[in-house]
């Protein structure tokens, strides 16, 4: 199979106006990515599918990612003059990077027995207006799993045949596997060793009424 | 206490004849979550025309105990024992797809011996796997638990071994990352040996009773034929697939493991319906009975671990990583984006139930309530792994 | 001729039900718990705590560390560290667990506690009749409970406890200072003494 860069060029030329970046991954994995922009996903994908040297007709997994804001630190070894003299010094540079929702797809061939090519698309809003297009169109294993996304991330996907809640039921409200989700104070009503969710949870109940007397009463009693 | 003969109102009743108030709209099943054949809490919403079967779509999430989320809590050694209880049938499988998965993320090395006890029991746990689904299917079927304790009779032969190797018949929690946790008990080889010799003389007496059976032939040819190309776009992958005919078998494919020094075929279907799929599985347990035999014969001494990998506090270097392996369902992978720290902060899981269920309602359309029993039972679920 | 078949498998069922009475593989039915198979050695359900001498007090290996607990999965160990030491096996004072709790209705008997102990302290038991009137209370293992002796271990685990004493027993001789210099008390000599002479 032909590399990333090959393909990302073969792409650009097919898909006029899409804009491919190869996306870097540190691990000894070498699973590098294609970050592909939200208005030509849907003619990449499509290329990426009926393109006679790929054939990648087979979608394997589709995931959803939450990245927050964060700072990314680079520590590099930059040439520096000081005092006259040519020094390696390192220079510490932060970049901050917005967070987005991501959805990341892992292409492979039945037909030609390659891959896999990962494409990723980003939605960098993250409040209620993340849209990407659905490529469930293109591979239908995509429909059960874009759902998932969209019940556990809220990502909607623009043209998937139905777009519902998969795992949580119907009426739950929030997204539950954003890392800036806060789970609800009393879901875990069973004395646990951990206090601090059990503390949680009291502020919630009503105090106990007083004891009447009723605890004198035993079994016993009842009967005749 | 005399009696006395109450005289009852006449009651205007609606009428009931399907001629006139059913004809033409479409009556609304739950097949619901607790439900003998679903195979776990799952509920389908099927409109019925008559028996015919109109409009299905499946609702799961009774199951959901947000695997991914608390994999994203724990360490990723804390994950291991969790991903036994995905598909719980499978826990073997399960822990190699994990292990893989860490191991290419990380770049860690596995010894022989390892990679040997790894296709040893991955193949053991086919085998328990397929004979369950076929003893459940008949059961589904209506012959009320005879064949399903044929299997499990088999089946606990395999659990025994597995018990006296890793401590559990079910929760394995073996593989470790680098290896296997231990290595096998004195006197397992043989024991493992002999059920294995055992296994064909009961596969055998096993087909008669599905093979030749005219009420299995009857109740599962040509009922829900899967086209290869919807397959294909669709993501199904496992015997389902192969029963449609596409030859692609990630043993073959991707060569984990060791599978690579294995000669063994891959049984393809020609028609996609069920009783293709019923023999796909009994044609590979079969195959798996010679890698089985080829792997005792194989199998060397040496460590079962790389002496490198840390337990404790172990951060994989930054980076993404996607491993998969052929679980008796289908392919089963583990997606892990490591950020440098003791968690992964990502873990997907893709299920290889969840996803064959996609055309669950494309191979009901046009068949009775019935079928839509053997049809599910062919498709082969497990709740623990479609809700995660 | 149709039906055939259904006669076969007829037949199937038919010399599984008569082998039943002649060959013993085809019965296979336990009669518990009038009988009850054996347990594999490697078999593990819940884990205890393992204390050397007689006293359940004085000789427990835990030495709170707390890395059971930061390692347990679903977080069911709960620990307190004591504030004062007593000498462990090596004479070495150290702190001890002054509450050692596992909730077993959480526990999954994953094992990860055993593998991570540094100090042999903590291993898996075999216990699985353990039905208690009340879910919360009762399943809830303290450390009187938790307690068992090295002998209860060898007992359920023939093989690998001498193991765990023959590592140990090691790990004490490479520590331990030559026995005509006088044993000082605390721990930084111990690796300053001369190498003993039967090494």
């Amino acid at each position: 199979m032909e590399s990333l860069d090959e393909i990302k060029a073969r792409a650009e030329v097919v898909v006029s106006g899409a804009k491919i970046d190869i996306v870097p991954n540190g691990s000894p994995s070498q699973q590098l990515s294609l970050l592909i922009d939200n208005e030509h996903a849907l003619a990449v994908a499509r290329f990426l599918r009926d393109d006679p040297a790929l054939t990648l007709d087979f979608c394997s997994n589709v995931t959803g990612v939450d990245w927050l804001d964060r700072t990314v630190k680079k520590t590099v070894k930059v040439k520096k003059t000081i005092d006259g003299e040519e020094k390696e010094v390192d220079e510490t540079t932060e970049e901050k990077i917005p967070g987005y929702l991501e959805a990341v797809y892992h292409l492979y061939s039945m037909t030609q027995k390659h891959g896999p090519v990962v494409i990723r698309m980003r939605a960098t809003d993250r409040a209620e207006g993340a849209r990407l297009p659905s490529l469930t169109p293109i591979w239908r294993s995509a429909e059960f799993q874009e759902r998932e996304i969209f019940d556990l991330y809220g990502v909607r996907f623009n043209g998937h045949p139905d777009l519902r809640r998969i795992l949580m039921w119907d009426e739950f409200v929030d997204h539950p596997m954003r890392k800036d989700y806060r789970e609800p104070d009393d879901y875990e009503y069973e004395p646990t060793p951990h206090d601090d969710v059990l503390d949680r949870a009291k502020q919630h109940y009503a105090p106990r009424p007083q004891l009447d007397g009723a605890e004198q009463i035993t079994a016993t009693d009842s009967h005749g | 206490m005399t009696a006395t003969i109450q005289t009852l109102e006449p009651v205007e009743r609606p009428p009931t004849t399907m001629g006139s108030r059913l004809d033409g709209e479409l009556l609304e099943v739950s097949m619901g979550p607790q439900h003998p054949s679903t195979h776990g809490v799952f509920r389908m919403n099927v409109a019925l025309e008559g028996e015919i079967v109109r409009k299905l779509k499946p609702v799961f999430g009774y199951l959901h105990r947000n695997h991914e989320k608390i994999g994203e809590n724990t360490s990723y050694l804390g994950s291991m024992p969790y991903t036994d209880r995905l598909d719980y049938f499978c826990s073997m499988t399960n822990n190699w797809a994990y292990a893989l998965s860490v191991e290419k993320l990380a770049g860690i090395v596995v010894p022989e011996r390892a990679e040997y006890l790894r296709v040893i029991l991955a193949e053991l746990t086919r085998l328990q796997n397929h004979v369950s689904l076929l003893g459940f299917l008949l059961n589904d079927m209506g012959a009320w638990g005879t064949p399903l304790m044929y299997a499990f009779r088999e089946r606990e032969k395999i659990l025994d071994l597995f018990e006296s190797l890793s401590g559990s018949r079910m929760m394995c929690d073996y593989m470790r990352f680098g290896g296997c946790r231990c290595d096998t008990p004195p006197g397992w080889m043989e024991r493992a040996k002999k059920v294995v010799d055992v296994f064909p003389r009961f596969l055998d007496e096993f087909e008669k009773l599905i093979v030749s059976n005219e009420v299995v032939i009857a109740r599962t040819q040509e009922v829900g034929k899967l086209s290869p190309e919807l397959a294909i776009n669709a993501g199904i992958t496992g015997p389902m697939l192969r029963a449609c005919g596409v030859n692609y078998d990630l043993r073959k494919v991707d060569g984990y493991g060791f599978y690579p020094r294995f000669k063994f075929r891959v049984p393809l279907g020609d028609h996609g319906d069920t009783y293709d799929r019923l023999m796909m599985r009994v044609l590979e347990m079969r195959e798996s009975i010679g890698i089985l035999k080829q792997a005792f014969e194989q199998i060397p001494a040496g460590p079962v671990m790389n002496p490198k990998v840390k337990i404790r506090a172990f951060r994989p270097p930054v980076g993404e990583a996607y491993g998969r392996i052929e679980a008796p369902k289908g392919e089963l992978g583990f997606y892990l984006i490591s950020d440098g720290g003791t968690n992964p902060y990502r873990y997907r899981v893709r299920p290889p139930s969840f996803i064959n269920l996609t055309v669950l309602e494309d191979l009901c359309l046009g068949h009775t309530v019935a079928d839509v029993m053997v049809i599910l039972g062919s498709v082969d679920i497990v709740m623990g792994e479609v809700d995660r | 001729m149709i039906g055939t078949g259904i006669l076969k498998g007829m037949a199937v069922t038919a010399r599984n039900f008569v082998g039943s009475y002649f060959e013993k593989d085809r019965l296979i039915t336990v009669q518990y718990p009038e009988e009850r198979s054996a347990l594999p050695e490697n078999y593990r359900n819940f884990p205890f705590l393992i204390y050397d001498t007689d006293d359940a007090e004085a000789g427990l290996r835990c030495v709170a560390c707390k890395i059971c607990e930061k390692e347990c999965p679903p977080q069911c160990i709960y620990i307190v560290k004591s504030e004062d030491k007593k000498p462990d096996y090596m004479g070495k004072p150290q702190f001890y667990a002054k509450v050692f709790d596992i909730d077993i209705s959480v526990c999954m008997s994953c094992q990860i506690c055993v593998e991570v102990c540094p100090f042999e302290a903590i291993k898996m038991d075999k216990v699985f009749e353990l039905s208690r009137r009340e879910r919360f209370d009762a399943l809830l293992l303290r450390k009187s409970d938790l307690a068992k002796s090295n002998t209860y271990y060898h007992s359920i685990c023939p093989t690998d406890a001498p193991e765990v004493d023959a590592k140990l027993a090691q790990a004490a001789a490479k520590k331990k200072p030559v026995p005509a210099s006088p044993a000082p008390a605390g721990a930084a000599p111990a690796t300053a003494a001369t190498p003993s002479a039967t090494a």
